[in-house]
């Protein structure tokens, strides 16, 4: 989906309650034309026009791959890869004589690791697959020639097919709804796997057709639906329906979108208009972009340094080769006769050198392959999944209330979780828990309510126990409450305590008449569905959003009960304030202006019983006070002084207006609404805007409601943790600076001692200037103070880093509209210094446009890791911007889960995601790369070293098998499970000191130094197994019985001190040894062993210089165990001693911990602090588990 | 799960049917999934670190010690004689003497210096051969040499594959360059030392790679003559020279076994060597050598393990002390927290 639009729409389009009555001549224009050409013969499967159509039926794939395609697709996906490409050369080449070895040792390792890659690709394919055949073998009901439902798998339905759905029955396609087992044709959907919403969503029929109630008035109904074309967007839907003779206009309130549900209503009758791929949520459905880590963009560079040596190495070899080869035969005299260089093929002639030497080269190229790790990509993939495996398992992560465990949906970027340098989160939902509390609000210039909200309660705490609380009549804060919450329970969403208005007090209040109105904008104004418990008769609401729920219950606790919405009204209990019963009003519903985060409000237009028009308004107080009429200001500066206050507390606040329409001027209106609202031209949504801004003018004010946004559990603490592992926290939100900078303390993202900078456009002159209306000067002004402010910021911060030696941390506080500037080519630079040389940076009333370019911004000028954490669909662009977007799986949908790459239940898990995983996974996969590169650099150089003592004349110094295996079967299973398995530390010391964090942000353990180290250790392990075999071995006689050590004992000699060097040395560098580990380690050298024993007893055509090797030649020999030890011991006291010197003289981080955790173990078993033991921690946590599970 | 759930106003319309069949997603315990499986976690103590440099120290200097006494009772002569075996007078142009055909007996004279326990192995060691050439190496073929019905396999063998249309066996550059100088042993002048040359290969060599029913065939026919001829009526798993031959060295300096002599010899007796110095190794200007040694239970004589041992273990030995002394002159805790303040670079990058 392109992201703009993503951002901008609103789901409260998918139900606008608004009734379409008149007429539409003139409104079809497009229809017919291009993208609106779909064609749709309801009922009519015989129709000969229906059938040239050709529409694709309705089974879906979602496979990659299909049978046939495969082999392949897949395998060309393999041979993307550079290092792949280059082995599949070489397996070629190898069938021509130039191959150093048989063709077989080349192909099989290969054929090994690109086919667990495609059984990979397949087993994921078949799981797809399987998906798809599920779905695509549902039943439906679908209307038959005979005038009957009959039960038909989804597949076989067709574009203009007649179906029943029943109720909790997904749609089996996009249909239009004709009628449902409700008389006005409503029904409801739950599109939880569309958008991740698991509120109830009201859609309705035409008029036209609702009646069509029985399989009897079906029988005669035909009609034509002339629609757009398939398309992406879930949001809108333009087309018409032709149905006795008329045409109506259709919109997304009639379609039912395949997956999703019908829910509390028996049945509906539709028609397939769109079928398969052509559905909305499959158009929708499209990869997210995909990202690689940096480890493995470095890991690529890695490749071609090895690849470049490959080349050099290769190049010198055969410029030896050549040099010698020349000698050979000069003047009819051979040099080496017992080579016969006067009878020779091109690759040895000695006439032809040069070209020998070039035919050499490529042999060379096959023989030092080595070097190149063939088995790097697949195990790092196999790997990867592993680790993702125990992301998702972790029960540490796992959210009970909303049974979520963490989810990594893709595992790629796992070791990039260590190295995160700054977060970028979204505050509501990410931070907080996005359910609101209605708990204060202001109603004629008299504030109510007395509940204390937590950022009060930070700020309490801030002031040192002051008891200054920000409120407004405080007095009777204690006996109040205690009184209230003893005498009834606790509502969700609702937590407000004022005995003034509650219990039908408010009639008593001196602006009764205010309150009344007031409270009925909360009843009516909004877009909620009352759904009525039939056993108790308690009426709960299905709301588009927290806050509007909270509004309604809080209208409903204050006796304006909603509790019925039909299309056309909504009808309330109401207490009347003159006799102070309850009374049932209906009020006639006429127009929804829905909200929209560019207008900032939404209003409703509604007829009450005595007739008058009404116009209900709420939204942002900027957006409000400048539609006031005015003689609708009479509390406007006390509301603002408590909307303000209110912000302080961190609450969200919307003022809510009204006004009285005249018939004559909403008629008039209402015209042009229709007109406009029926149009489907490009700028009909522009249009609409224009016209309710009309309308809504010469509002009167009522009040302001105020809302908290509880922080989520753990909040504070996590971002201290975080702070304290180095990462910079940035906070991005759409609220108030004074709600922002609230919840920032809060949150203890700002602290006390922090110096705030706050960057601002909102100073008197500024403000002068805005209401001259200047463009051009606006902008000038704008930029020169912000560019100002900034560099105030800069001496600011000059100036503690110079006064004292206390520096202060800074926290840069900074607005949107500043932001905007801010963001512009020039001031980019200066504000971006500025903002890294804070601690914190709050970004306020930014639009999701700016979070993604803040994003963006951030990320390319530090070129350092950036992860962003938000729930909602403004943060999509953010998430996709970042290196790491993490959805919070919450209360807004699914859109940020499903654009982010890992999901998570709640902000505090960021924690251990970030410390414990990341920095585990960063840990694994950069020693895993490293040890890799040293394990083949080993072993292509002892070949290099042979080729120097045959005058580089590509003979390999082992037999073909064991070379092929090298990378397959001695090697590769322990680095997997130091990929896997290897910890440093334990999660519980990973989050105690999460300084060690800053091991994967600063990069240490994959910085250059390093892998060149592991490298150069490689080269260094190389020389000492080469010439101490050799030294020690020839030429003297190795055995008691005389035999001197020939090429095949040579050849097993080394590679038996290749396979115990590297599998040491694998083992003296990880810091966590299993049962698995051991497994794999000492058993891939007695695989070797076997190996040898079993190919040896093969045929010698077969084993050729393998033959009995072992048997008979080395293991008699104590001169091959003796070597083998000293070499072993040799090649890895180099990396011991570096390691001892390294952890006494210069220790890392995870090495002091190490230290540290030995000691406190050493002093007492049971930590004084009441930590247990891990076993004893792991034993409880099980016990705990299985009472659970007994009780469940 | 139960108070303060769904955060939104819903009572959930339609939970009750969904509830039956909803299953906790909360992941399982196992101590693999958690990671959390019993382990051992090594850490680069100075205990452990001085340990392990005194474990390799104590385990290697012993065995170094050992081993260089075995290779030290080793009694080995050597003689170089590829120069002095050429007469004086064509000594300028030493190739074109030893491929004009003829007489090129050569006569050596050696001097036990210290009693040789029999079995005493005669070794001929040529330098500079690169018989680990890939087109050397590769010029052979496995299959004639084993199996009578395959004598025409010798697609490998080229250029020594075939004389006058018929395939030579053994076919190939090694065999046909198979060396050709012989030894004769005398002791003080009159009593001759019988050079036993049976069970001088490998016996897996012997049975299974070279066959009994297969004879030289061709061998040596072709215009260009390389080394020694062999016996067309012994077969080939008897031709106990060619098979030693033909197991390639690995270097270019290489010993083969040429014999036993399976008496001792006492200290001061001379060794008289008549010699057939026929192989040339002129052309490439490589040594040749006569060597006699005895073994040890570790084999022949080379210093260098011993030595390697010994320079590694006193190495670890020194280490170990070093690191014994910095521990014990400047003991630090390594638990110092102050490594772990996130405080120390303020800003954090």
């Amino acid at each position: 989906m392109p992201r703009g639009r993503r951002r901008t729409i609103h789901f409260s389009k998918l139900y606008s309650f608004s009734c379409i009555r008149s007429s539409f001549e003139d409104v079809h224009a497009k229809i017919g034309d291009r993208g609106y050409s779909r064609v749709v013969y309801c009922n009519d499967p015989d129709n000969s026009e229906a059938l040239q159509l050709r529409y694709r039926g309705n089974y879906v794939s979602t496979t990659k791959y299909t049978a046939a395609n495969f082999i392949p697709k897949s395998l060309f996906e393999q041979f993307r890869r550079v290092a792949n490409i280059y082995f599949l050369v070489v397996a070629f080449v190898s069938f021509s004589p130039l191959a150093p070895f048989k063709a077989v040792s080349v192909l099989i390792p290969l054929l090994v690791v690109i086919g667990a890659t495609m059984v990979k690709e397949a087993i994921e394919d078949w799981r797809r697959r399987k998906q798809d055949v599920e779905a695509n073998n549902r039943k439906v009901k679908v209307y038959g020639r005979n005038h009957t439902f009959i039960g038909t798998r989804w597949k076989k339905l067709r574009v203009g097919d007649l179906v029943k759905v029943h109720k909790d029955e997904y749609f089996p396609a996009d249909l239009l709804l004709l009628s449902s087992s409700y008389e006005d044709g409503i029904c409801y959907v739950e599109t939880m796997n569309l958008d991740g919403e698991t509120n109830l969503k009201l859609k309705h029929a035409l008029e036209a057709t609702s009646p069509l109630q029985d399989e009897n008035s079906l029988e005669r109904f035909r009609a034509v639906i002339k629609c757009e074309d398939p398309n992406e967007n879930l949001y809108s839907f333009v087309g018409t329906l032709f149905y006795n003779g008329r045409e109506y206009p259709l919109s997304l309130q009639q379609m039912l979108l395949r997956d999703s549900k019908l829910k509390n209503t028996e049945y509906v009758y539709g028609v397939v208009v769109f079928t398969g791929h052509d559905t909305k949520v499959m158009e929708n459905a499209t990869d997210p972009p995909s990202k690689r880590s940096k480890i493995e963009r470095k890991m690529d560079k890695i490749i071609y340094i090895l690849f470049s040596t490959l080349f050099v190495i290769a190049f010198v070899g055969s410029v030896f080769f050549g040099i010698d080869t020349k000698k050979d035969y000069s003047g009819g005299k051979m040099r080496r006769w017992y080579l016969r260089p006067d009878d020779s093929a091109v690759y040895y002639d000695p006439k032809r050198a040069e070209i020998a030497a070039i035919l050499h080269f490529l042999t060379a190229l096959m023989l030092y392959g080595y070097l190149i790790p063939i088995s790097l990509y697949v195990s790092i993939e196999m790997v990867k999944v592993l680790q993702s495996i125990f992301i998702n398992r972790d029960q540490d992560m796992y959210y009970e209330e909303t049974d979520r465990p963490a989810h990594a949906r893709t595992s790629n970027l796992n070791e990039e979780l260590g190295q995160i340098d700054m977060i970028l989160s979204d505050k509501t939902g990410t931070l907080t828990c996005n359910s609101m509390e209605f708990i204060k609000c202001s109603i004629a210039g008299t504030a109510y309510g007395h509940g204390k909200t937590e950022v009060e309660m930070a700020l309490a705490n801030r002031r040192n126990g002051v008891a200054e609380t920000g409120h407004i009549s405080s007095d009777v804060v204690e006996h109040s409450t205690g009184e209230a919450d003893s005498s009834r329970k606790s509502i969700k969403g609702f937590n407000f305590r004022d005995e003034r208005i509650m219990n039908g007090h408010w009639v008593n209040e001196p602006h009764s008449d205010t309150i009344q109105k007031f409270l009925r904008v909360l009843a009516i104004c909004h877009t909620a569905i009352p759904v009525v418990d039939k056993e108790s008769g308690e009426i709960s609401y299905e709301a588009e959003s927290p806050d509007e729920a909270a509004f309604v219950i809080a209208a409903r606790e204050l006796g304006f009960e909603f509790f019925e919405r039909t299309q056309t009204s909504i009808s309330l209990h109401e207490l009347d304030y003159e006799t102070g019963e309850k009374v049932d009003r209906e009020y006639e519903l006429l127009q929804v202006l829905e909200f929209s985060s560019s207008r900032k409000r939404m209003s409703v237009i509604v007829k009450s019983p005595e007739n008058k028009l009404l116009l209900l308004c709420k939204g942002a107080d900027s957006a409000i006070f400048e539609r006031l009429a005015k003689d609708g200001r009479q509390f406007e500066d006390q509301t603002k002084e408590h909307i303000h206050k209110y912000a302080e507390a961190g609450l969200r606040t919307l003022v809510v207006a009204h006004r009285e329409l005249g018939l004559e001027e909403y008629k008039a209106w209402e015209q042009k609404f229709l007109k406009a609202k029926a149009s489907l031209t490009e700028g009909r949504d522009a249009l609409m805007d224009e016209l309710a801004d009309k309308i809504e003018r010469e509002l009167i004010l009522l009040g302001v409601t105020a809302v908290e946004d509880k922080l989520q559990k753990g909040v504070p603490e996590c971002i201290n943790k975080l702070a304290q592992a180095g990462i910079k926290i940035w906070v991005l939100t759409g609220d108030k600076m004074e709600t922002a900078v609230n919840i920032g303390y809060a949150c203890s993202l700002l602290r006390q001692d922090m110096k705030r900078i706050v960057i601002s456009l909102d100073s008197p002159d500024i403000i002068a200037l805005e209401k001259q209306g200047k463009k051009d000067a606006i902008q000038k002004a704008c930029l020169a103070s912000i560019r100002k402010q900034i560099e105030e910021g800069f001496s600011q911060i000059n100036e503690a880093k110079k006064g004292s030696s206390s520096t202060k941390a800074f926290g840069l506080i900074i607005d949107g509209k500043s932001l905007e500037y801010s963001l512009k080519k020039d001031l980019e630079k200066s504000f971006f210094e500025l903002a890294i040389n804070c601690a914190s940076v709050i970004c306020c009333r930014s639009t999701p446009k700016q979070k993604a370019l803040v994003t963006r911004l951030v990320k390319n000028e530090t070129g350092k890791t950036t992860l962003a954490v938000g729930d909602g669909a403004n943060d999509v662009g953010m998430l996709q911007e970042a290196d790491i977007g993490v959805g919070i799986s919450g209360v807004e949908g699914m859109q940020a889960v499903m654009a982010s790459d890992f999901a998570i239940a709640q902000f505090r898990f960021l924690e251990r995601l970030l410390l414990v995983h990341g920095h585990w996974c960063y840990r694994r996969i950069s020693m895993m790369i490293c040890y890799f590169f040293y394990k083949n650099i080993t072993f292509g150089f002892t070949l290099f070293w042979f080729e120097a003592h045959n005058s580089f004349s590509g003979l390999p110094a082992y037999n073909d098998w064991y070379m092929s295996f090298y990378n397959v079967f001695f090697t590769s299973l322990p680095v997997i499970a130091l990929g896997v398995f290897d910890q440093d530390v334990s999660a519980r010391l990973c989050l105690k000191y999460p300084s060690l964090y800053l091991e994967g942000v600063e990069n240490i353990l994959f910085s250059w130094t390093r892998i060149l180290g592991w490298m150069f250790n490689g080269l260094l392990s190389s020389i000492i197994i080469f010439f101490f075999t050799t030294n020690s071995m020839i030429p003297q006689p190795f055995q008691k019985d005389g035999q001197v050590a020939d090429y095949e004992v040579l050849g097993v000699t080394m590679y038996t001190c290749v396979v115990w060097a590297v599998n040491c040395q694998m083992a003296i560098s990880i810091n966590y040894f299993t049962w698995i580990q051991h497994l794999f380690i000492w058993g891939s050298v007695a695989f070797w062993y076997i190996f040898l024993v079993i190919y040896g007893s093969v045929s010698p055509s077969i084993s050729t210089t393998a033959y009995k090797v072992l048997v008979e030649e080395c293991a008699p020999s104590p001169l091959y165990w003796l070597v083998t030890l000293l070499v072993v011991v040799c090649t890895l006291l180099p990396y011991f001693s570096y390691r001892a010197f390294q952890t006494r003289f210069k220790p890392m981080r995870h090495d002091v911990i190490q230290q540290k955790r030995l000691l406190s173990c050493n002093n007492d078993q049971i930590d004084a602090s009441g930590e247990l033991p891990v076993r004893v921690r792991g034993k409880l946590r099980h016990l705990r588990h299985r009472l659970r599970e007994r009780e469940s | 799960m139960s108070s303060n759930t769904a955060p939104s106003s819903s009572a959930g319309a339609g939970s009750a049917d969904s509830a039956a069949t909803r299953r906790s997603k909360r992941p399982k315990y196992s101590r693999f999934t958690q990671q959390e499986l019993p382990a051992c976690k090594p850490i680069l103590t100075p205990k452990w670190v001085i340990s392990a440099f005194m474990l390799v120290a104590i385990v290697f200097i012993p065995i170094g010690v050992a081993t260089l006494f075995a290779s030290r009772d080793v009694v080995e002569i050597v003689d170089r004689y590829e120069t002095e075996c050429i007469p004086l007078s064509s000594r300028n142009d030493k190739v074109k003497y030893i491929q004009t055909p003829g007489n090129k007996t050569c006569s050596r004279t050696l001097t036990v210096k210290k009693h040789m326990k029999k079995p005493i192995y005669v070794y001929y060691q040529l330098d500079n051969f690169y018989q680990n050439h890939r087109r050397y190496v590769k010029s052979r073929s496995d299959k004639q040499l084993k199996d009578p019905n395959s004598a025409n396999t010798v697609a490998d063998c080229k250029p020594e594959d075939k004389t006058n249309g018929a395939s030579i066996v053994p076919c190939g550059l090694i065999a046909w360059s198979l060396f050709n100088d012989t030894y004769t042993f005398s002791r003080n002048q009159s009593e001759p030392l019988p050079v036993n040359k049976k069970g001088i290969s490998w016996k897996s060599d012997r049975e299974h790679k070279f066959g009994k029913k297969v004879f030289p065939t061709n061998f040596q026919n072709s215009t260009l003559k390389g080394g020694a001829t062999l016996n067309p009526l012994i077969p080939l798993s008897e031709q106990e020279d060619l098979i030693v031959w033909m197991r390639t060295a690995a270097l270019p300096t290489f010993r083969k076994l040429y014999g036993k002599i399976e008496v001792d010899l006492q200290q001061n007796d001379v060794i008289h060597v008549t010699l057939d110095n026929n192989y040339n190794t002129y052309s490439f200007s490589g040594k040749k050598k006569l060597v006699l040694s005895t073994t040890s239970w570790l084999g022949g004589r080379n210093d260098f393990l011993g030595i390697a041992y010994l320079t590694v273990g006193g190495l670890c030995f020194f280490l170990a002390m070093a690191f014994t002394i910095v521990y014990l002159v400047k003991p630090r805790q390594l638990g110092d927290p102050s490594y772990l303040s996130w405080n120390r670079n303020p800003g954090g990058h």
